[in-house]
Order: C-alpha cells, then sequence, then structure tokens
C-alpha cells in the first residue's frame, strides 16, 4: 500500500546516547533504529560510540560489541558472520545489505542500521519476513519430475548446470525484495526479485520437469508484471546478484511460449 | 482485527491469473513502433514550419502520411493507456476507485484516440 508518510506510532524519536569510550583512539558513531514493541512507546535511534582499534572490521562486529559491551538489549538476526547465512540483512546507511560483511571503513561518517525498509518490525533490527518467505515456498523451491526418480544421479552436462550460476548463490537475505518499490506497494501480490530469482533458479534448471506449471503460476498481472525493471535489487545484492535479469528472462519465456 | 488466515492462503489468494503477459508484449511493441513515427512526425513538422493552411492538408491528404498519421495516433494513445493502466494498477489500493480509474482511462484513450484518427481521416477524404 502506498503510504507517504509514517503512521503516527512509527515516527521516530530521539533516542539515547552513549558515549565512546575512555580514551577511545578511532571512535565512530552507530546510529541504530531501535523499536521495543512491549514498552508501547515510538521508534527510537540510539547513538553509540565505539573504538574501532579495539572492534572487528565489519559493521556486524560493531553491533555484536556493542551488544556484548555496552547494551545488550538490542535485538538483531547473525548466525555465520561471513556472508552465507543472510540473517544479519539491515539498511546501512540507505543501502540494503549485509552487516558481516560491509567494512567500517567503507562507511562514511556515523553508520546509520536501520532494519530492512517497508517490513513491519519484530524488535529493534529484525523484520517479520514471514510474507516473503511463504512467497518463497509458494513457488515450490525443489526439484519436481513427471518421470520416476531414477536409480543414479539426474544427469546435467556442464553447460547445463553453467544456467544455474548467478542464481544458485542467493542466500535468501531479501535485501532485494525489501529494497523495490513494487514490492513496497504491492508485496502481498507481488513475488518481489528474490522469490522471483529463485522461481527462474528452478525454471532454469534441466533437470526439471514443471518448467510449464512453473510459469503458468507466476504468469500474472501481480505476481510477476509488477516489476517494472527499477534496478534496486541488482543495485543492492550483497552478493552481486542480478534478480532484475532473471526476471527478464522470466518474462521473455513468458513471450516464447506463446509465439 | 487481523486476519486469521495463514500466510499461505493470503500468499495464494486467489490464484494465478494467467494473464499480463499480452499486456507487457504489446506494451514494449507499441512502444517501439513509436520511435520512428515520432521522429519521423516531428522532422515532418520542423521540415513544414512556417507552410500555410493549404499545404498542410495536401501534406496529410497522401495516403501515406494520412496512414503514417493513424498509426502514430492509434500508438500513442494505446501505449499512453497501457502505461497509465500500471500505474494505477500499482498505487491505487481501493478496489473500486481502481476500477472506475481504469475504465475511465480506458474511455479517454478510446476517445482522444478517435478524435485524432478521425481528424486525419476527414483531411484526407475532404481535403
Amino acid at each position: 500500500m502506498v503510504e507517504f508518510a509514517l503512521p503516527r506510532n512509527s515516527k521516530i524519536q530521539q533516542g539515547k546516547t552513549w558515549p565512546a569510550p575512555e580514551g577511545a583512539k578511532r571512535p565512530r558513531t552507530f546510529k541504530v533504529y531501535r523499536w521495543d514493541p512491549d514498552s508501547g512507546e515510538n521508534p527510537r535511534v540510539d547513538s553509540y560510540t565505539v573504538d574501532l582499534d579495539d572492534c572487528g572490521p565489519m559493521v556486524l562486529d560493531a553491533l555484536i560489541k556493542i551488544k556484548n559491551e555496552v547494551d545488550s538489549t538490542l535485538t538483531f538476526r547473525r548466525s555465520c558472520r561471513e556472508g552465507v547465512c543472510g540473517s544479519c540483512a539491515f539498511n546501512v546507511n540507505g543501502r540494503n545489505t549485509l552487516a558481516c560483511t560491509t567494512y567500517i571503513e567503507e562507511t562514511d561518517g556515523e553508520v546509520k542500521v536501520y532494519p530492512l525498509p517497508h517490513m513491519e518490525v519484530v524488535k529493534d533490527l529484525v523484520p517479520d519476513l514471514n510474507q516473503a518467505y511463504t512467497q518463497y515456498s509458494s513457488i515450490e523451491p525443489w526439484l519436481k519430475t513427471k518421470s520416476p526418480a531414477p536409480e543414479r544421479e539426474r544427469l546435467q552436462s556442464p553447460e547445463e548446470r553453467a544456467k544455474l550460476d548467478g542464481l544458485w548463490e542467493c542466500i535468501l537475505c531479501f535485501c532485494c525484495t525489501t529494497a523495490c518499490p513494487s514490492y513496497w506497494w504491492n508485496g502481498e501480490r507481488y513475488l518481489g526479485p528474490a522469490v522471483l530469482l529463485q522461481a527462474y533458479r528452478w525454471i532454469a534448471d534441466t533437470r526439471d520437469e514443471y518448467t510449464g506449471e512453473r510459469l503458468d503460476n507466476l504468469e500474472d498481472p501481480f505476481r510477476l508484471y509488477r516489476c517494472h525493471t527499477i534496478m534496486n535489487c541488482t543495485r543492492t545484492c550483497p552478493k552481486g546478484l542480478n534478480p532484475a535479469k532473471a526476471i527478464a528472462e522470466i518474462k521473455k519465456l513468458m513471450v516464447e511460449r506463446r509465439t | 482485527m487481523k486476519s486469521m488466515r495463514t500466510p499461505m492462503a493470503r500468499v495464494r489468494g486467489l490464484g494465478s491469473a494467467k494473464d499480463g503477459t499480452a499486456h507487457w508484449w504489446a506494451q514494449r511493441l507499441s512502444a517501439l513502433a513509436l520511435i520512428p513515427l515520432t521522429v519521423w512526425f516531428v522532422a515532418s513538422v520542423i521540415a513544414m514550419a512556417g507552410a500555410d493552411h493549404a499545404a498542410m492538408t495536401a501534406w496529410v491528404s497522401s495516403p501515406v502520411v494520412a496512414g503514417l498519421l493513424v498509426l502514430l495516433v492509434v500508438a500513442t494513445f494505446y501505449h499512453g493507456y497501457l502505461g497509465l493502466q500500471v500505474v494505477v494498477e500499482d498505487y491505487v489500493h481501493h478496489e473500486g476507485a481502481k476500477f472506475a480509474t481504469i475504465i475511465a482511462l480506458k474511455a479517454l484513450a478510446i476517445v482522444l484516440g478517435l478524435a485524432g484518427t478521425l481528424s486525419v481521416l476527414t483531411i484526407l477524404f475532404r481535403g
């Protein structure tokens, strides 16, 4: 739904400020979005100053340091700390990315850390990804065949396998989907770039025998065609993938099967 | 009140409309057609700058020119309607208002397209 202003209870208020530690040589300030559903208060932005000489190099290192040593109430998701799990996806200085693969040194000035845009917030930096995960499950992201299971592996030539490059690397962090204005306005019906890239991952898989049914399921003015090639998805992807191209490939197949 | 439907029921919704490809393709093709038509039209008008009424009507009275002008008018309003429909679907979320706006836009495109086409044909046949 299009909203031009934040709802009254989402307006961001002045938060708490935690000063730099004594004798900090390279202080750096992190402005972190905070919201506690139990407090009944509006969200606020807290300010934490960390000494970079006493902190790991990544934005996630700073968040973990803050949680461990300064303010244990700060809530965020993280797991692998090396860009393969997709848990620590936040909006850092206006761009959706993984905190664990973003160097603090490569950001300018105060580091603003907000949850992924336009999703309901569970607490602090934790967005509610229920709808996105359900949309992912709706495209049936597994190999589907008509013919009975073979005795051995399902074969694929190196060229056929190469079709999956740029698709299988997606870690489902939803940086792209939550960067997409079409998803912001029509997320209940538009599947969004992450799920469409995953859908194409199975359409492009030469071992899969349900390509037609998969295309049927996507051929919809809202599920697929809300993509207007805005390209925010490709611009923001922390894995360097190109969801916009995957969506374009789906659209090409839609035309190909009727001409 | 919060809906008690499961997330899957909401995501699956009314199912796939199995539609949208023709619309998307028509939008691309009409855009392609408009490139040469618009260039031709703008160049022609510039070339005829300062021409009097008689010269203009004589120009339009050529079957080739009249045909291209009709194509330009039809492609413009068709393409414009397709694009505006997408904008309305993106931003208008009240079902009734969305329906009414899309139908009104379609009617407007047909009326304007018809007016343009008939104007060209009037000049072609009556000079």
